[in-house]
């Protein structure tokens, strides 16, 4: 027997290593189901689960969807567009309301940071964080570690390179808390401009500098340039930035021998990654997206034997 | 462990109902009566339940593979995506490992392994969990102890042991795989197990060797 201590899964910055590994583990063991005739378990059967989207998400709610699905789960979708949010409910009465239909689990994404957390306290049901302002996207990171770990074997000891849009990007937070807190040497690397000096205090080390970053990784993470979030100028032009911090098959040629390439998606062909290299063996890009369903498997299955609890 | 004695060990352990001397011969006679019941020409593979039942499972195929001189797929079934007790709110979720069935299961017969059948609950999971696999020609069930109580009609085709048990009592197998000194034993729930159990073994040992079989024929 093992489960998470928690009742809500709202960020990395709550899981113990051991929490990390159980994660990891069960999600191994759930990628199988992917791969049979019938791509469906009965164990969340009699569920509901609600995923309430507050942000357009394409893929981050189907890979959801799906890892509820193949879970046998009764699903509710809620997206900003089509619910009462744009008819001027707040947050907790829109959180009120869904109680009310007592769900086991909500999947939630918010344009603002920590409000996952104000629902983990007002409501019964288990909440899993799908994204969070720019705070966290916990299992973003968690199919992240997958792929690592599936493809090196281990996490710790590994240089994790992780740049572009630093400043932007709720991935970056969860991964730098999730790769350093499993021993992995984590670096952040962006424009200045788009590069927080705080990430040092999560565990990170930080360079301005794309070589210097690079420079024996053995995980490559690039991360999105966010033009949607990006209200000011944060760099002269795509061009530059693509000069700067695209990574090319010139830059790779610099990489260290088995260095793989990881993109959260979706990608920006030529701007902070050069199409050859999105393609080229070495890219991990739609492991990512197939080990998503299956993290997510794994964080729902561990988490539905704790709603209920208290608060 | 090894290093009590006897008297002192089967107070912690319980009393053994099956040595490690047993539980070969047992494993090599439901190896000929598998290969008796199904005939020579036939297609099948053996499917352990975890954690004890693959390792029976990977001893049962050693020894048919050296009677029949072929390979025998060997598969690895986890039950607990398929349990009856997941829907109960609170609680600890059971760990999960990895089914891992590499051929096809369609139009083959399944020798389905576990060590203990009890309630029946865990073969009712493991055969939902076989079906979303494909659709075998056959399945049928052998295990090493049949301990009775079951909550399903749910039968074994091979049983290496029946043993009398009460239904609180608890029937430990301990497999050398696992890093164990090897043995089946049993321990009562009640403090006084001594008094309870003594009279117990006694029966059990005029049943040593006996299967469902063995009874039908007599």
């Amino acid at each position: 027997m093992a489960s998470l201590s928690h009742k809500d899964l709202l960020g990395i910055e709550q899981l113990s290593v051991e929490d990390i590994q159980l994660i990891l583990d069960t999600a191994e063991a759930l990628r199988e189901v992917a791969a049979r005739p019938v791509k469906k378990v009965p164990t969340l059967r009699g569920k509901t689960v609600v995923n309430l989207f507050f942000e357009p998400s394409t893929r981050t709610r189907s890979s959801f969807e799906l890892a509820e699905k193949r879970l046998s789960a009764d699903i509710l979708n809620f997206s900003a567009s089509t619910s009462s949010v744009t008819k001027g409910e707040t947050l907790l009465d829109t959180a009120h309301n869904l109680e009310a239909m007592s769900p086991d689990i909500i999947v939630i994404r918010h344009q603002s940071a920590g409000a996952p957390h104000l629902l983990g306290r007002e409501c019964r049901a288990s909440i899993v964080n799908a994204g969070d302002g720019m705070h966290e996207h916990p299992t973003q990171a968690l199919l992240d570690g997958l792929t690592v770990r599936t493809i090196k074997g281990r996490l710790d000891g590994l240089k994790v390179a992780i740049i572009g849009d630093v400043a932007h990007s709720r991935v970056v937070r969860s991964d730098t808390i999730l790769f350093s807190r499993m021993g992995a040497d984590v670096w952040v690397c962006g424009p200045p401009t788009l590069l927080p000096w705080e990430f040092e205090k999560l565990g990170a080390r930080t360079t301005p500098h794309m070589e210097e970053a690079m420079d024996g990784a053995d995980v490559i993470m690039m991360l999105r340039v966010q033009h949607e979030r990006q209200n000011e100028a944060f760099f002269p032009s795509a061009r530059e930035y693509a000069s700067l911090y695209g990574l090319t098959r010139e830059r790779m040629r610099s990489a260290k021998k088995g260095a793989i390439v990881m993109h959260p998606g979706p990608i920006n062909r030529g701007v902070e990654i050069e199409s050859e290299v999105a393609d080229a063996d070495y890219s991990v890009i739609l492991n990512q997206v197939s080990n998503g369903v299956a993290a997510r498997m794994a964080v729902l299955y561990l988490l539905s034997g704790n709603s209920g609890l208290e608060p | 462990m090894g290093k009590t004695g006897d008297k002192t060990r089967s107070k912690v352990q319980g009393k053994v109902v099956m040595t490690a001397s047993e539980i070969d011969l047992v494993l090599a006679r439901i190896a000929a009566e598998i290969l008796e019941r199904l005939g020579p020409g036939e297609d099948f593979a053996v499917v352990g339940i975890r954690r004890c039942g693959v390792h029976l499972a990977q001893r049962l195929c050693r020894k048919v593979e050296a009677t029949r001189r072929r390979a025998v797929p060997l598969g690895i079934l986890d039950i607990t995506l398929y349990r009856d007790d997941l829907t109960a709110a609170g609680g600890n979720r059971p760990t999960l490992r990895e089914t891992r069935i590499d051929f096809d299961v369609n139009d083959r017969s399944l020798i389905l392994v576990d060590d203990v059948l009890f309630t029946g609950r865990t073969i009712r999971a493991a055969l939902d969990g076989l079906v979303d696999l494909g659709r075998p020609k056959r399945v049928q069930l052998a295990v090493l102890v049949d301990r009775g109580h079951r909550e399903l009609p749910i039968q074994a085709d091979y049983v290496g042991k029946v043993v009398q048990t009460e239904a609180s009592d608890d029937v430990d197998v301990r497999l050398a795989e696992e890093g164990q000194a090897e043995g089946v034993f049993i321990k009562g729930a009640s403090k006084n197990l001594a008094d309870k159990a003594s009279p117990q073994v006694e029966k059990r040992s005029l049943l040593r060797q006996t299967s469902i079989f063995d009874q039908g024929a007599t």
